[in-house]
């Protein structure tokens, strides 16, 4: 039993990267705004959703006019994705300007602009539906092949307790992109005047203000920044599993807002490493939950055995793995 | 500072008023012209996952609903199709299902394609005796629960699951399988029944996993599946999920058949697949009409009316509309033309024997199931649609 264990776990952990580095990404989406505004966006899992769509639409155009081989495709996956993080990133200044502002303005309760947020959901869901099946009259899209080489890492010649592993060269690009993005952001939020203000606002946002810092203009870059990031893992998305639905930002973005919860929801750290943490888990379970427990139970039990681990954690570190226990503000 | 504040409510105003004229206009169109109207409604997912799927049978529905229109007009009748989009969500169907008993003009319905929202949507229709004959529900549960209104034309999971399973053994020569199901009332039963006679024939079941439908990454089955040398991959489910789970097993170096119950049968499994699809079986309750005269014919009147080729559904969604129809007739001949009741067009639909559709002929038994059902089973010998038919397997063997 725990020889199959071994022998499928570098196989595992790849899978699980992948998708843990997807989560991570756009966990930091729903920890930044968090962080800021004490608001569960909900429909951030949506604009990761749509980012995907604006790639594939984006690199249909391409292939039509022809850049797609005339051109080496890491120019174009960078056009690709320099495109829809800008698009998408204003989307989210956007959705801000137009459903939390006003919420805002008028001193609404926190819940009404989580119900907004759920609302926003539902709209980027059908919208992009409609555009999405305007064409085909079949919303599932499956995008053109980019990055999809085949490529076996042989450790079983070097280390025979391993299965060789395999994975798309998509994998590369997930991780280089991903480890960028984590790492830029990271030192916006650290070692920029912007950043700067940014942890100033989400200290405490009259103080702040006090301080002459533009308190909207710097809720309005967060939701930039964070937008930006999901759509641009929705483009990483798209390559890494070939096809996407407007419905993909649903169970992903709970996922993702799961994995913020367990980094310690408003730390940006800790939502990178909750989510890879949680995309880990949760391949491992799907892989070896049958294994372990000789078949009584399956993998479809994986989220069950991810979400019993994340409570386990709550239970003896409430504020996640790197959140600050704080005193409530009043 | 005024015209902000206005603009919200013209936004919320025409919109509202755009509501309004959209339902009215749809009214309009029902002008019947004093005849007595009747309507076939169908339920299937309009959209959603398997819209496509849903798509067809609705189209197949009204393409047999206008043929009969003359043969109904003529006796005074005005035969009319009201689609419902049940979304493939229980909860959906079983709320259109309501609406479907509360429209008195209302006498039939063609639906479900998915039996998970089929058995508690049928619940409904038994209540309001709204006799329902289904294109695609195989879930033995549809017809075993002794429903009057209950009917099918297309083969049993109980059927389906076994034909696959002799056809992977015997056939195919499998021996170690690995199942994999969506954990739906259709995948699972699928599954179960695929394995049952799968291990009665003696192959070695490796394991049996389920997935959720939506999300979009199996790696983790999949690795378990590839550790273990299957040499077939049975997947319960839908083509969303299927056709990734090809994929992706074919990057994990499985180049082994993959099979698959009649939820595989659409383009989309090629779209998705690609190049991947190649050796990949599936078995179907549905035929490839196209091999015969009527269907060919058919076909080509489905072309010329909604500028697509025919899915798999499509002749089954029109011969349950037919058969439904027929029966329907039946009951206003036997009512001296006047309107039939629902209990009578029930009692009349479940009557009907040797019935000689495009698809499959249609005997119902005493639940409702019907004797000519067959099982087919396709293959993808390259990337593209539709796969080729190998083998039928008949129920009465």
């Amino acid at each position: 039993m725990l020889q199959q264990i071994i022998q499928i776990l570098p196989q595992v952990i790849i899978d699980g990267l992948t998708l843990g580095f997807v989560y991570a990404v756009v966990a930091i989406g729903y920890t930044m705004v968090y962080g800021i505004l004490e608001l569960i966006n909900f429909a951030h899992g949506d604009v990761f959703m749509t980012g995907s769509f604006i790639g594939a639409a984006v690199l249909f155009f391409m292939m039509s006019v022809g850049f797609l081989s005339s051109l080496p495709s890491l120019i174009v996956f960078i056009i690709v994705m320099a495109i829809t993080a800008i698009v998408t990133g204003l989307m989210g200044v956007g959705i801000e300007r137009v459903a939390y502002r006003p919420l805002r303005k008028r001193n609404a309760p926190k819940l009404i602009a989580l119900i907004t947020s759920i609302g926003i959901s539902f709209v980027l869901e059908d919208v992009v539906r409609f555009f999405a099946e305007l064409k085909t009259g079949n919303y599932i899209i499956t995008s053109p092949p980019l990055f999809n080489q085949k490529m076996t890492l042989d450790i079983h010649s070097v280390m025979p307790v391993f299965n060789k592993i395999t994975f798309q060269s998509s994998f590369i690009l997930v991780f280089i992109v991903t480890i960028i993005m984590l790492i830029a952001l990271d030192i916006f939020v650290n070692r920029t005047k912007w950043g700067m203000a940014m942890r100033a606002v989400a200290q405490d946002r009259e103080t702040a203000s006090l301080m002459s810092i533009n308190v909207n203009r710097v809720i309005s870059i967060t939701f930039f920044v964070g937008s930006a990031l999901g759509g641009a893992t929705g483009v990483l998305f798209m390559i890494q599993y070939g096809t996407i639905d407007p419905y993909i930002g649903f169970i992903l973005g709970i996922k993702a807002f799961t994995a913020a919860v367990l980094g310690g929801i408003g730390n940006i750290r800790g939502a990178m490493l909750g989510g890879i943490l949680l995309g880990l888990l949760e391949m491992f379970a799907a892989a070896n939950l049958s294994t372990i427990t000789h078949g009584a139970m399956g993998a479809e039990y994986k989220d069950v055995f991810a979400f019993i681990i994340l409570i386990l954690v709550l239970i003896f570190k409430p504020e996640g793995l790197f959140g600050k226990a704080v005193v409530e503000k009043v | 500072m005024k015209i902000n504040r206005l603009i919200p409510f013209f936004a919320v105003a025409i919109l509202v008023f755009g509501i309004i004229s959209g339902c009215s206009s749809s009214k309009s169109s029902g002008g019947s012209g004093g005849k007595t109207v009747i309507k076939i409604a169908t339920q299937t997912p309009l959209s959603g996952g398997s819209a496509t799927l849903g798509d067809a049978i609705r189209k197949g529905a009204q393409l047999a609903i206008e043929d009969q229109k003359k043969a109904f007009a003529k006796k005074g009748f005005d035969l009319q199709v009201a689609p419902y989009d049940d979304q493939a969500d229980p909860k959906k169907g079983v709320a259109n299902a309501q609406l479907i008993a509360a429209n008195k003009s209302i006498l039939g319905v063609v639906g479900h394609l998915n039996s998970g929202v089929a058995i508690p949507s049928s619940e409904v229709y038994e209540k309001n005796n709204i006799v329902m004959v289904s294109p695609a529900n195989t879930a033995v549960e549809v017809t075993e629960r002794g429903m009057k209104t209950v009917n099918r034309i297309c083969a049993r999971d109980d059927f389906q699951g076994p034909s696959g399973a002799s056809f992977a053994v015997k056939t195919l020569k499998a021996k170690k399988i690995f199942i994999i199901q969506d954990k739906t009332a259709y995948g699972s039963g699928l599954a179960q029944a695929f394995r049952d006679e799968a291990q009665k024939l003696g192959a070695k079941i490796l394991g049996y996993e389920g997935i959720t439908v939506g999300e979009k990454d199996f790696n983790g089955v999949l690795s378990q599946a590839a550790a273990q040398k299957p040499d077939l991959i049975y997947f319960g489910g839908v083509y969303a999920e299927g056709a990734l789970i090809i994929k992706q097993a074919r990057d994990k170096g499985l180049n082994i058949p993959i099979m698959g119950g009649d939820g595989m049968d659409s383009s989309s499994t090629v779209q998705i697949a690609g190049d991947a699809v190649k050796n990949v079986y599936f078995s179907t309750v549905v035929g490839d009409v196209t091999k015969t005269e009527k269907g060919k014919k058919f076909a080509d009147a489905y072309k010329a009316k909604f500028g697509k080729n025919i899915e798999s559904y499509s002749a089954y969604g029109y011969d349950s509309a037919a058969v439904l129809l027929e029966g329907l007739m039946k009951a206003i001949d036997k009512n001296g033309g006047k309107l039939p009741t629902r209990e009578a067009v029930a009692q009349s639909v479940r009557g009907i024997k040797d019935y000689d559709g495009v698809a499959s002929k249609v005997s119902f038994d005493s639940k409702g199931d019907n004797d000519y059902a067959k099982i087919y089973i396709y293959k993808f010998d390259k990337a593209s649609y539709p796969a080729t038919e190998i083998t039928q397997i008949s129920k009465k063997q």
